[in-house]
């Protein structure tokens, strides 16, 4: 009886907060969006460790799925590309706060291979957007020494993109401390597909045997080689969707979720920090017991 | 005279638990007028810590630990979900003291033998079981009695329960993709695909999860079902995992409803 009465409990508080969330939210978005504009969101040049923060035990690699631009701009009356762009200004945010906090690799979904069924004008804005941005951003990346490596299929994006990526890439391959991984055009699943090709090939090529195939061995043909570091420790994923949504399938084996109900262009430093916060309180034991 | 009150509290007990089930199918009646997921997975994380909490022996954390999902099966069941996978056991527990993991396999063992009985579970519902990880890595006694369950229930068709034993992930994604190396050698790597990898993977007996439910509050997937969880709504009640409760799956599901129209809209965009 009175789990069941916890149950009625449970669905009158889950009415009311569907009610109140919504509500909520807009109002941090604009509170937010306030201080966006303003220029107070992150502190420039900032190295000190913040106030709760261990500077040892800092994630080595943060991977983050950017998202609620579309619903970000909706409510803040813009049009979609405007969220996309300020989506794309706080993930160069995301990227400088981390590195100087000590963490040594970002990743970010900047677009799955089930995006291609968004709509034709949204899809080539994104397209357009990235090679801007890219573009746009070579020399900050030399100049703040972030290594820039692009995974993903590659092979739908346009080739001026493409040709944008690749000079990205040539620019800051040579840099080792900082390493921003943009997922464009990506899926888990096609990661893992790609890597048994890659097995395949190299097996008809007598470079490996069938026995030799393990979970080390094929670790090291996922796209995620370009790192030392392919499993993320911590996955942040906003706008409220507690999904993994087919990115890192594999490498997220063993790394801390957390999901935040903010919209990805209201994702500050604050949240960054709640963030990792949360990640160095977890016990992480990998199947074992501590 | 203590007889008498021994039978009235017997009584009392019997009435209290139907009205409890009428009650339970009468709320489950209003839920199923919503989407419901048609398959649950389960990681059945706090077992030790809940008996440390509640100062146990070593074990008897497990042992709650089984009636806790006993219980959970019967209302996924009967809520009508029609697959539920449980991670029994990683191979990554394998690296835990040896008297743990002793322990746990004696548990394993009586606990699946225990599903053939005729009041068991398993025919109540019309259960088929499945055993899905790396056999070969448990003892003999083990997969013999996981191997007869399998055998015994292979002919039920109205639920599925999937047990993930001596499983991790990457390795069921690494021996699948052995197995469609091996049908493909012979013909161009190119026509190797994400299908062909699918159907080689041990899960492919069930639906992808709608919901993967984490007990303990942790949040992460301990290399549980990786390629299978894409998609599916992640929830991580703060609830020990013998503490997990009908209010716990019933809040699973009111998310899963609630985020469910928005993720078919988006579904429905992208096609």
């Amino acid at each position: 009886m009175l789990s069941l009465l916890s149950c009625f409990l449970s669905l009158l508080s889950f009415l009311v907060h569907s009610c109140i969330r919504p509500w909520t939210q807009a109002k941090i978005s604009l509170k937010d969006e306030k201080e966006i504009d303003e220029g107070t969101s992150y502190v420039a040049g900032e190295e000190e460790t913040p106030k709760g923060l261990l500077r040892e035990q800092m994630p080595r690699h943060v991977a983050v799925i950017m998202d609620g631009n579309r619903r970000w701009a909706e409510r803040a009356g813009l049009l979609t590309s405007q969220g996309h762009e300020a989506g794309a200004e706080r993930l160069i945010e995301f990227a400088e706060l981390c590195f100087k906090l000590g963490i040594e690799t970002v990743s970010a979904f900047a677009f799955s291979t089930e995006n291609w069924g968004r709509h034709k004008i949204e899809v080539n804005c994104l397209m357009s957007l990235f090679q801007r941005y890219l573009k746009s951003k070579i020399h900050f990346f030399q100049s703040e020494e972030i290594r820039v490596s692009v995974i993903g299929n590659l092979e739908k994006i346009p080739e001026s993109l493409l040709g944008t990526i690749k000079e990205t890439e040539e620019a800051t391959k040579r840099y080792k401390k900082k390493h921003l991984i943009l997922a464009i055009d990506y899926s888990g699943r096609f990661d893992i597909l790609h890597a048994c090709k890659s097995i395949v090939k190299k097996s008809q090529q007598g470079l490996i045997r069938e026995e030799d195939v393990d979970q080390t061995l094929f670790e090291r043909e996922l796209l995620t080689k370009c790192t030392e570091f392919p499993s993320p420790d911590l996955l942040i994923r906003t706008s409220g969707e507690q999904r993994i949504s087919n990115f890192l399938l594999w490498q997220l084996a063993y790394t801390e979720l957390f999901f935040s109900p903010v919209l990805w262009p209201d994702f500050d430093k604050d949240r960054v920090i709640e963030a990792l916060v949360s990640y160095q309180s977890r016990e992480r034991r990998f199947g074992c017991r501590i | 005279m203590v007889d008498q009150i021994r039978h009235m509290c017997v009584g009392i007990n019997q009435i209290l638990e139907q009205i409890h089930g009428f009650s339970r199918r009468c709320l489950f009646r209003v839920i199923s007028m919503g989407p419901l997921p048609i398959h649950l997975a389960f990681i059945m994380d706090g077992n030790r810590r809940y008996a440390k909490k509640q100062d146990l022996e070593d074990g008897s954390g497990h042992k709650a630990g089984f009636s806790a999902l006993m219980s959970m099966l019967q209302y996924c069941y009967e809520l009508g979900i029609k697959y539920v996978t449980v991670y029994a056991f990683s191979i990554d527990n394998f690296r835990r003291k040896p008297e743990e993991v002793r322990s746990l396999m004696d548990l394993m063992l009586e606990k699946i033998k225990s599903l053939l009985d005729k009041e068991s579970i398993v025919h109540e519902y019309g259960i088929r079981v499945y055993f899905i990880g790396n056999l070969a890595l448990l003892s003999d006694q083990v997969r013999a009695a996981a191997e007869e369950v399998m055998q015994a229930t292979a002919e039920n068709s109205r639920v599925g329960l999937l047990v993930c034993v001596a499983y991790n992930s990457t390795d069921e994604i690494v021996q699948a993709v052995k197995k469609s190396c091996v049908t493909k050698l012979d013909r161009d790597m190119e026509t190797i695909q994400l299908v062909d990898i699918e159907e080689n993977m041990q899960m492919s007996v069930a639906p992808d999860p709608d919901i993967l439910i984490r007990s303990s509050g942790e949040t992460r997937l301990s290399n549980f079902l990786l390629w299978q969880t894409g998609s599916s709504q992640l929830f991580s009640p703060d609830a020990l995992w013998p503490e997990i409760g009908l209010r716990h799956l019933v809040w699973a599901i009111l998310n899963f409803q609630k985020s469910h129209s928005y993720f078919e809209k988006k579904k429905k965009k992208q096609m």
